[in-house]
């Protein structure tokens, strides 16, 4: 295991990369700590997989540098850098049968074959395939096949990090969440270092201990899923973690006070009000209380949705749109307005996030 | 359930019925006939029975033109698949190259078969031919014209410059299929060089390779033009083939009898042949098939 470190990496699939455009991944500094369990959430097309394959090494960055435990590897080749990853879509060997497609990886390293055997074996049991050993891979149905390739992965013991770029995406649901617990067992019984590559924000926030966010090509934020929630960074974690999305609100500052529409909110705790007059509020539904006309903003409602235990209602706050989580019991009022927990709104500017004290 | 019957559908297969019929059925059934009977010209026709295929079965002169076919076919297998893999393996795989080296594999394959033998026929020629001109010169003993071996060799060489192309782009269009994320595992798993050609190249090119064993062993067992034009089956009967024998028979000789009962036997070895190569080729994936069937029955 080994902590892994992404020294100003840049990359760009272009030969002669002018602008920040033609970059795919726009200047990453990040560690990943020794033993921990990250994920790279971000949708497709933001760079996650560049990064993880930068980090095995299928890639070559265009710049920057990467160590593993303070050693630059970037020169290195996949197999000295000692990383497991398992892709998208499943990769058998179709004429080795299921209990060879597991022991390839040690056999290529010259483990010797009791050892491979233990340690096969134990990885069968893990995926539940130890009644399939014998038989070809390449009969096998989408999901076996995935659960070969995720073996493959973990059946080295001694590597330095284990990376899954979306494993689960053949997967049917059920099998997802038994596999991913799974996971999330080896990483408490074995502390492997793991970065798990995902679009899928329950997928990220369950298995990760830290989550580092990605939009078009950058590392927006790094943090645990309750930081991501209460306090993103970028309005892009904002309406990307939570079902639904943070409100992202157009208003106009004015010292500590912001305008939306006719409507005022004071913001304490705010040091220099931002420069910039692009500024946005920040607030997550679940912070949003619906209340009777004549206290609050009012709200047109457009929807309600009742989603089993809770109720999502779809308005437009002075023609801009706003989304509140009310319980399941609440009744919705005819003519409605809304309050916000001011200790929960967040200031943007230019998209990031302006700090306040509390 | 009671069947329609519907006469006028036999008018929308007529035209593919009369097709076949005059393109193969009847053309077929001709040589048929001839091979049970004996002719004298003038077309008179005598029944003569099987006597034509005992005659056949029992001739040297049938039984070394099948071993030399064998041979023949035999070295080209064993030389144009490991070759056309090499080089396919060898091809680049995006950039100027791709459509160059395409093109290039292609051209032998666009020259008529006559012109490959003349191109061949002059190419090794001791007086004027550059290839033969220049072993001679360097004090290489070649002739194709009276010594067997160089005769075979030019024949063989001059089939595999012409058609390892063919099995150059089977297996290249194989190996382009082959999704990137195959060699990325490879790399992740450390797996040799020797061992992505083993278990992902070579499985993934088994359907490719099955229609370029096909159809090399076939064409190279029914093999005429190119080597009637060089060496005329010559010297001697070194290069007589199945084929330039038949021709002998039938257009030489005019023997129709015995050269229709040899047609017929040649048609039949070489489909038990490719029928052969069939069943071994797929018995692999089918017993993989039925193995994981029982597996998950099981």
């Amino acid at each position: 295991m080994a902590r892994i470190e992404l020294s100003h990496i840049r990359h760009s699939y272009k030969p002669n990369p002018k602008s920040d455009e033609d970059y795919a991944l726009k200047e990453v500094h990040q560690t990943f700590e020794d033993g921990g369990a990250y994920a790279l959430l971000g949708p497709s097309g933001c760079g996650k997989t560049t990064l993880l394959n930068i980090i095995s090494g299928l890639l070559k960055p265009s710049e920057g540098d990467l160590l593993f435990d303070g050693t630059s590897v970037k020169d290195y080749s996949t197999q000295d850098r000692n990383i497991a990853q398992v892709f998208q879509f499943p990769v058998v060997y179709d004429t080795m049968t299921v209990y060879d497609n597991l022991a390839f990886p040690l056999r290529n390293r010259g483990v010797p074959e009791d050892e491979v055997g233990r340690k096969t074996r134990d990885i069968l049991e893990l995926i539940a395939l130890e009644h399939k050993a014998g038989s070809k891979a390449k009969g096998l149905g989408a999901d076996e096949k995935q659960k070969i390739s995720l073996g493959r992965g973990l059946v080295r013991s001694d590597v330095n990090a284990i990376l899954f770029d979306e494993p689960l995406t053949v997967i049917d649901p059920h099998m997802k969440w038994v596999l991913r617990s799974q996971l999330k067992e080896l990483h408490r019984q074995f502390a492997y270092t793991m970065v798990y590559v995902t679009h899928d924000q329950t997928e990220a926030l369950t298995f990760a201990d830290k989550v580092v966010v990605m939009h078009e090509g950058q590392v927006v934020q790094v943090g645990t899923p309750d930081e991501l929630f209460q306090n993103p960074e970028h309005t892009f974690v904002g309406y990307f973690i939570g079902s639904p999305g943070m409100n992202i609100l157009k208003c106009a500052m004015n010292g500590n006070q912001a305008r939306i529409g006719e409507h005022t909110i004071e913001l304490s705790g705010l040091g220099n009000p931002p420069a910039s007059q692009n500024t946005e509020l920040g607030i997550r539904p679940e912070f949003v209380r619906l209340t009777e006309a004549g206290s609050g903003m009012p709200i047109q409602i457009q929807a309600v949705e009742d989603v089993g235990r809770y109720k999502i209602v779809r308005g437009l706050l002075d023609g801009l749109p706003l989304n509140a989580v009310v319980p399941e019991d609440q009744s919705i009022p005819e003519s409605a307005a809304v309050e916000f927990d001011t200790q929960r709104l967040n200031l943007y500017a230019d998209s990031w996030r302006v700090a306040r004290e509390a | 359930m009671d069947k329609t019957l519907n006469n006028k559908a036999w008018f929308m297969v007529l035209p593919v019925l009369l097709l076949v019929a005059f393109s193969a059925v009847i053309p077929l059934m001709t040589v048929v006939n001839y091979s049970f009977q004996d002719s004298f010209g003038n077309n008179q026709f005598f029944w003569a029975g099987l006597d034509w295929f005992q005659e056949l079965l029992h001739s040297e002169r049938f039984h070394n033109a099948l071993a030399r076919n064998l041979v023949f076919s035999g070295l080209i297998l064993a030389i144009e698949i490991p070759l056309g893999i090499c080089v396919a393996l060898c091809m680049p795989r995006k950039g100027i190259g791709v459509p160059i080296c395409l093109v290039l594999m292609a051209l032998p394959l666009l020259v008529p078969w006559n012109v490959v033998g003349t191109i061949w026929q002059v190419f090794g020629r001791v007086d004027i031919g550059l290839l033969g001109y220049t072993l001679n010169a360097l004090g290489i003993n070649y002739n194709y014209t009276q010594d067997w071996l160089a005769a075979w060799i030019t024949v063989v060489v001059m089939d595999v410059w012409h058609w390892t192309s063919l099995v150059v782009l089977l297996c290249y269009a194989g190996l382009v299929s082959i999704p990137e994320a195959y060699y990325q595992a490879a790399r992740i798993d450390g797996a040799s060089r020797w061992a992505v050609f083993r278990y992902i190249q070579l499985p993934k090119m088994h359907r490719v390779l099955l229609i370029a064993v096909l159809l090399r062993f076939m064409d190279s067992f029914m093999i005429y033009t190119e080597p009637f034009v060089v060496t005329g089956g010559g010297p001697g009967n070194s290069t007589t083939f199945l084929s330039i024998d038949l021709v002998k028979m039938a257009i030489g000789q005019f023997d129709l009898g015995p050269a229709a009962a040899m047609s017929l036997v040649y048609f039949l070895i070489i489909l038990l042949f490719s029928w052969i190569f069939y069943t071994l080729m797929t018995r692999d994936s089918d017993s993989t098939a039925n193995a994981s069937k029982g597996g998950s029955e099981a």
